[in-house]
């Protein structure tokens, strides 16, 4: 067990230093080996040529994307994420990337990150959800419309300063609760 | 407002839209295709989903840990168990508490996630055989479910949705006599999957309609992230249980059934089908080496108490986890974010298997007719629930 905690260490930071050589000291922005996942944060215009870069590499080859998450990071911070959760079926070994983006929260203009639907087509749904539901606009996507909710739903729901609608097509979504009296 | 994604004024003269669903009966709840057809032909299929949308992950952020679970259990309504069964460990992982569950706790929770898996594999098995016109096989797995259900509803109080598996222990202990009734179960209902296997799987007819329908290559559904029967079926060895070794699966033999193409293609209809008819036998398997387990040397006693180790503060530090397992329909994964200070969680995104699996669906039905997407979609296996979430 022990030993396994020392080689996946190693892996992480493998993994770490491979994009630091393609791409530059710079794109690797910060990395947390601590956790119980390895996470390297890295920046955000380089994330779909990093994807693919991981997915081909013989050294990790990450050929499954698991999850791919849109986080509001909070109404103190105004920072949203894109959280992706790779997975190698060949190597069985798992790993976060993660790209980060400050701004002000207006929804006329979103986030922008480059899109990885190219490089793993699960990415495809998955963006138009965190599109959807986080309002993070995924740049070269091929079909980038809501998902879940209807076409023409107004503000982002899983934004943490989104406040519930109280209308849609015309008719009250809570409507007064009458009790028996 | 224009509900159709096609540019109409670019269809072809031979070309018509058809909408197929939300609901038409074989749509497994309420899923819409939009179809552009020629003649039987379909060229496109673009599903539009979301009429199940309840925005799971918003309530998630209301709730603490403990009160999600009920929501967790309304995703894949047909399988709550093993729903509640990753989003348990995943919380138990955070809190660090995940190696001192007591063993008992381990094996009830793996018996009635195998038995929860097996009923979802009847209803698969069931209803996939209606969709293409075999009406008998649904009612022979329905029977066999209901004594699932009956065994679940009596150890938990619910027929579907069971809220039975608890952050750090059990709702209760199974009732008395449990265990008994479920090798009954089990004894009477291996013939059963022989008759079925006559009944449908080795049936011509049934043959005819789903070898070389909807081939998925192994690939394509992993770019695509198709997971469960779907992926196993286009062959490939993969199996989070084994794969994640997580409870007490290591402790535990089965094997894993994979697509062979015994019928044509590897990855066609068929193989799904029969990976799901063969993930029962070894479902059974695994049940009954839970019960030997649990009526020898993990006996019930009256000082075990499954709800000893119920952490009284449900607080796990500033992290993130991402935890995955393996449900009837695939790779169900939780991706947390705890923020250390309350016992909401700050995000809990589910990344559900049906959800990927569908949409894998426009690059199968390209070309196909129209009869035989019904076959490739009910060889998916959906369940909307988890599809909107």
């Amino acid at each position: 067990m022990e030993n396994r905690k020392i080689s996946s260490l190693t892996m992480n930071e493998k993994i770490s230093n491979l994009i630091k050589e393609s791409f530059g000291e710079q794109a690797v922005l910060s990395t947390d080996f601590n956790g119980l996942q390895g996470i390297i944060v890295v920046q955000t215009n380089l994330i779909a040529e990093i994807s693919l870069l991981l997915r081909n590499h013989p050294t990790c080859y990450f050929d499954y994307l698991s999850c791919l998450s849109g986080v509001d990071l909070g109404l103190e911070k105004n920072q949203f994420a894109v959280v992706y959760h790779l997975s190698s079926i060949t190597l069985g070994y798992q790993i976060v990337l993660k790209v980060i983006i400050d701004h002000p929260r207006d929804t006329t203009q979103l986030p922008i990150v480059p899109t990885v639907s190219q490089v793993w087509r699960t990415a495809d749904w998955h963006e138009r959800e965190a599109y959807d539901l986080v309002g993070i606009y995924f740049q070269g996507h091929p079909d980038l419309r809501r998902i879940l909710c209807p076409d023409d739903w107004e503000g982002y729901a899983l934004r943490k300063d989104y406040v519930a609608a109280e209308s849609y097509g015309g008719l009250k979504i809570n409507g007064e609760v009458k009790t028996n009296e | 407002m224009n509900n159709l994604k096609t540019d109409l004024s670019k269809l072809k003269n031979e070309e018509m839209i058809l909408n197929m669903g939300p609901q038409h009966p074989s749509m497994h709840g309420v899923l819409r295709l939009e179809l552009v057809t020629d003649g039987e032909t379909v060229k496109e299929c673009i599903p539009h989903i979301g009429y199940l949308h309840r925005c799971f992950e918003k309530h998630a952020e209301a709730l603490n840990y403990q009160q999600i679970i009920p929501f967790v259990d309304r995703m894949d309504y047909l399988s709550s168990m093993n729903n509640d069964h990753v989003f348990v460990m995943g919380v138990e992982k955070m809190l660090g508490i995940d190696q001192s569950i007591p063993k008992r706790v381990e094996y009830i929770r793996v018996l009635v996630c195998e038995l929860n898996r097996i009923a979802s594999h009847l209803i698969a098995i069931g209803t996939y055989g209606m969709d293409i016109g075999a009406v008998t096989p649904f009612f022979f797995c329905f029977k066999e479910r209901e004594h699932i259900l009956n065994l679940l509803e009596w150890a938990s109080g619910a027929r579907l949705l069971y809220n039975y598996i608890w952050i750090g222990g059990l709702f209760y202990d199974l009732p008395v006599g449990f265990e008994q009734r479920c090798s009954e179960f089990l004894t009477q209902f291996k013939p059963k999957m022989r008759e079925l296997d006559e009944l449908l799987t080795n049936n011509s007819i049934f043959i005819g309609r789903t070898q070389n329908i909807g081939v998925l290559p192994l690939d394509v559904a992993i770019n695509y992230g198709c997971s469960g029967p779907m992926l196993r079926g286009s062959g490939i060895n993969y199996d989070l249980r084994r794969i994640d070794a997580y409870s007490v699966y290591p402790e535990l033999d089965f094997e894993i059934p994979i697509g062979e193409g015994k019928m044509g293609t590897t990855g066609d209809c068929w193989d799904r089908f029969d990976v799901r008819v063969r993930e029962i036998a070894e479902s059974i398997k695994i049940a009954e080496q839970c019960i030997e387990r649990l009526t020898k040397e993990l006996k019930r006693s009256p000082e075990f108490d499954p709800r000893a180790r119920l952490p009284k503060k449900l607080i796990p530090k500033a992290q993130e986890f991402y935890c995955r397992g393996e449900m009837p329909k695939g790779e169900l994964g939780y991706y947390f974010i705890a923020d250390g200070k309350s016992d909401k969680p700050f995000r809990c995104k589910a990344r559900a298997a049906s959800f990927s699996n569908l949409s894998v669906l426009p690059e199968l039905a390209k070309g196909a007719m129209i009869a035989d997407l019904i076959a490739i979609l009910g060889s998916i296996d959906i369940v909307l629930g988890e599809v909107d979430r």
